[in-house]
């Protein structure tokens, strides 16, 4: 099997709290994995390493190896710029920028030089039909993105994040400030989206995990409890503690 | 416990308290305005606006008053919101919480409170003399940019932590750089905050005479150069009222400078309303 990201011993610190704890997890190449566990088991710790969001906080420390297509992103010639194209990600509230709509899904390209209005259109038009958008806004395109829906905001946030044309999408919990439908259309959005990203999703609902992934790590107190095909997590798990997160007797 | 006044009364009656200061606040505020504009009418007509003063103001208009206040109100803020700006990103965006910024603002606080008599003061020694700017449109809108700047520099620093973490989360996360996300995110996102303090500032150094009391002079004709001696409207106010010269040519001096700011406030008021809805799109 082919693996996108390949994390070996990672330990992460903020200050002297030891969040993640000797991590290893290899995340196979253009599937869904799905991160579960409790709350503050380091989940959201976890993806944010992955696309060096981390480094904004004065107190994070690290060692250990994250590796994505076998190059250490942690090595200090690594340009966070580069990565951040590669490793896209969203959020848990759906946070367009206060601008168009347009102007939100080409910001990327606009950050990364592109002015090229045709290009753009272009790019624009295919990230939102990419994030089963478009019909939706290919009229007011020019109105504020601030004004859709929270279920149109958070599509609106993967157009503005596959804009960029990454390999890897974290996805933080995306569903989680989202009613039902809007969480089937993601839902939805992601069995599309996997034959050509690999994307790593964080999430509190188990059926969640068992619809989207094809993988599943469990998590629990900053570490990695089990990891595998997500029938084999969900149908026979080798750890009791699995057993019981899955089966809902804690967390 | 006993009550001496059953809670729904007291509601009511704070209720009243709180409606009335807020209408009475509105009534000082028309009743100053249109008293004004009242004691300013007679005086006012095209010429007075745009004529040339004679005999010191006496008679005649206040054209180059009304030029030398725009010119150092402007100069006054193309100084000050470059720097109060760019010290509101610096506070808010890369300083950490360490001495040096607590410092900063404790300047800043200060610098607000310090009487307008004093910058005058200031602006004569450094500006005047010790620059050798001598009387002048530049040295009076130098010295009102010092006063202006601890208010948009304030202002811009509230407006700039107000906006929400996300959008920068979510620009980074795209790899713009943090510059990039600070001037295509951050500050757009909190331009109508930073648009309301540049005003404020603004209001601060047109409405000011004993600033450029000591640092612009006294001229009587338009200003065409940075070096030329002007007289801003408040000071020509200030003059007609203290020598006696014309009491009616005061009213309606101060009666042009109130809707000055008048207009001002509106226009702002409502292009930033309108780009608040543009963004927000509501």
């Amino acid at each position: 099997m082919e693996y996108r990201i390949e994390v070996e011993n990672l330990n992460v610190y903020f200050d002297e709290l030891h969040i993640l704890k000797d991590i290893s997890l290899q995340i196979p190449k253009n599937a869904v994995t799905s991160l579960i566990g409790p709350s503050g088991c380091g989940k959201s710790t976890f993806i944010r390493t992955l696309n060096r969001m981390n480094d904004m906080i004065s107190t994070f420390k690290m060692d250990g190896t994250v590796l994505l297509d076998g190059e250490d992103i942690y090595n200090p010639k690594v340009d966070v710029v580069e990565l951040r194209k590669k490793v896209g990600m969203v959020f848990q509230k759906p946070n367009p920028f206060p601008k168009s709509i347009f102007d939100n899904v080409a910001y990327g390209l606009r950050v990364h030089g592109i002015s090229d209005k045709d290009y753009l259109a272009q790019k624009v038009e295919e990230s939102l039909k990419a994030a089963a958008l478009w019909d939706e806004v290919k009229n007011i395109l020019d109105k504020s993105a601030m004004g859709l829906s929270g279920g149109q905001q958070q599509r609106l946030c993967i157009a503005r994040t596959i804009a960029v044309e990454p390999e890897v999408i974290l996805m933080d919990e995306p569903c989680s400030a989202l009613d039902p439908i809007s969480t089937t259309k993601i839902e939805d959005l992601i069995h599309k989206l996997k034959n050509d990203f690999t994307i790593i999703i964080v999430t509190h609902n188990m059926q969640q995990a068992t619809r989207v992934s094809k993988y599943t790590a469990f998590f629990l107190h900053g570490e990695i409890v089990e990891s595998g095909l997500t029938e084999k997590i969900f149908i026979e798990p080798e750890d009791k503690r699995t057993e019981d997160y899955i089966t809902g007797r804690f967390g | 416990m006993h009550r001496v006044i059953p809670p729904k009364i007291a509601q009511k009656i704070m209720t009243g308290v709180f409606w009335a200061s807020g209408l009475l606040t509105i009534v000082i505020l028309l009743v100053i305005i249109g008293y004004v504009l009242l004691k300013g009418m007679p005086a006012l007509s095209l010429e007075f606006i745009l004529g040339n003063p004679i005999r010191s103001g006496r008679s005649g208009g206040i054209f180059p008053f009304i030029m030398s206040s725009i010119y150092v109100t402007l100069i006054a803020i193309l100084v000050a919101t470059p720097l109060g700006v760019g010290a509101a990103v610096y506070l808010s965006e890369y300083a950490g919480e360490n001495r040096i910024v607590k410092l900063i603002r404790f300047g800043a606080e200060t610098l607000s409170s310090i009487p307008s008599i004093v910058f005058g003061l200031f602006g004569l020694a450094f500006f005047v003399i010790y620059l050798g700017l001598g009387w002048s449109v530049l040295s009076g809108g130098l010295t009102l940019a010092l006063m202006a700047l601890p208010t948009i520099l304030a202002a811009s620093e509230v407006s700039i932590e107000s906006i929400n973490k996300s959008y920068a989360e979510g620009s980074l996360a795209l790899g713009a750089t943090k510059w990039q996300t600070i001037y295509k995110v951050v500050i757009p996102a909190a331009l109508p905050g930073i648009t309301t303090g540049v005003i404020l500032g603004m209001g601060r150094a047109i409405a000011e005479a004993a600033a450029v009391l000591y640092t612009v002079g006294a001229a009587l004709m338009i200003p065409t150069s940075l070096m030329d001696a002007a007289r801003p409207l408040p000071l020509h106010l200030y003059i007609l009222a203290t020598e006696g010269l014309s009491m009616q040519n005061a009213w309606g001096t101060a009666a042009v400078l109130v809707i000055m700011i008048l207009i001002i406030t509106v226009v702002t008021n409502v292009l930033v309303d309108r780009y608040r809805k543009k963004m927000m799109g509501r």
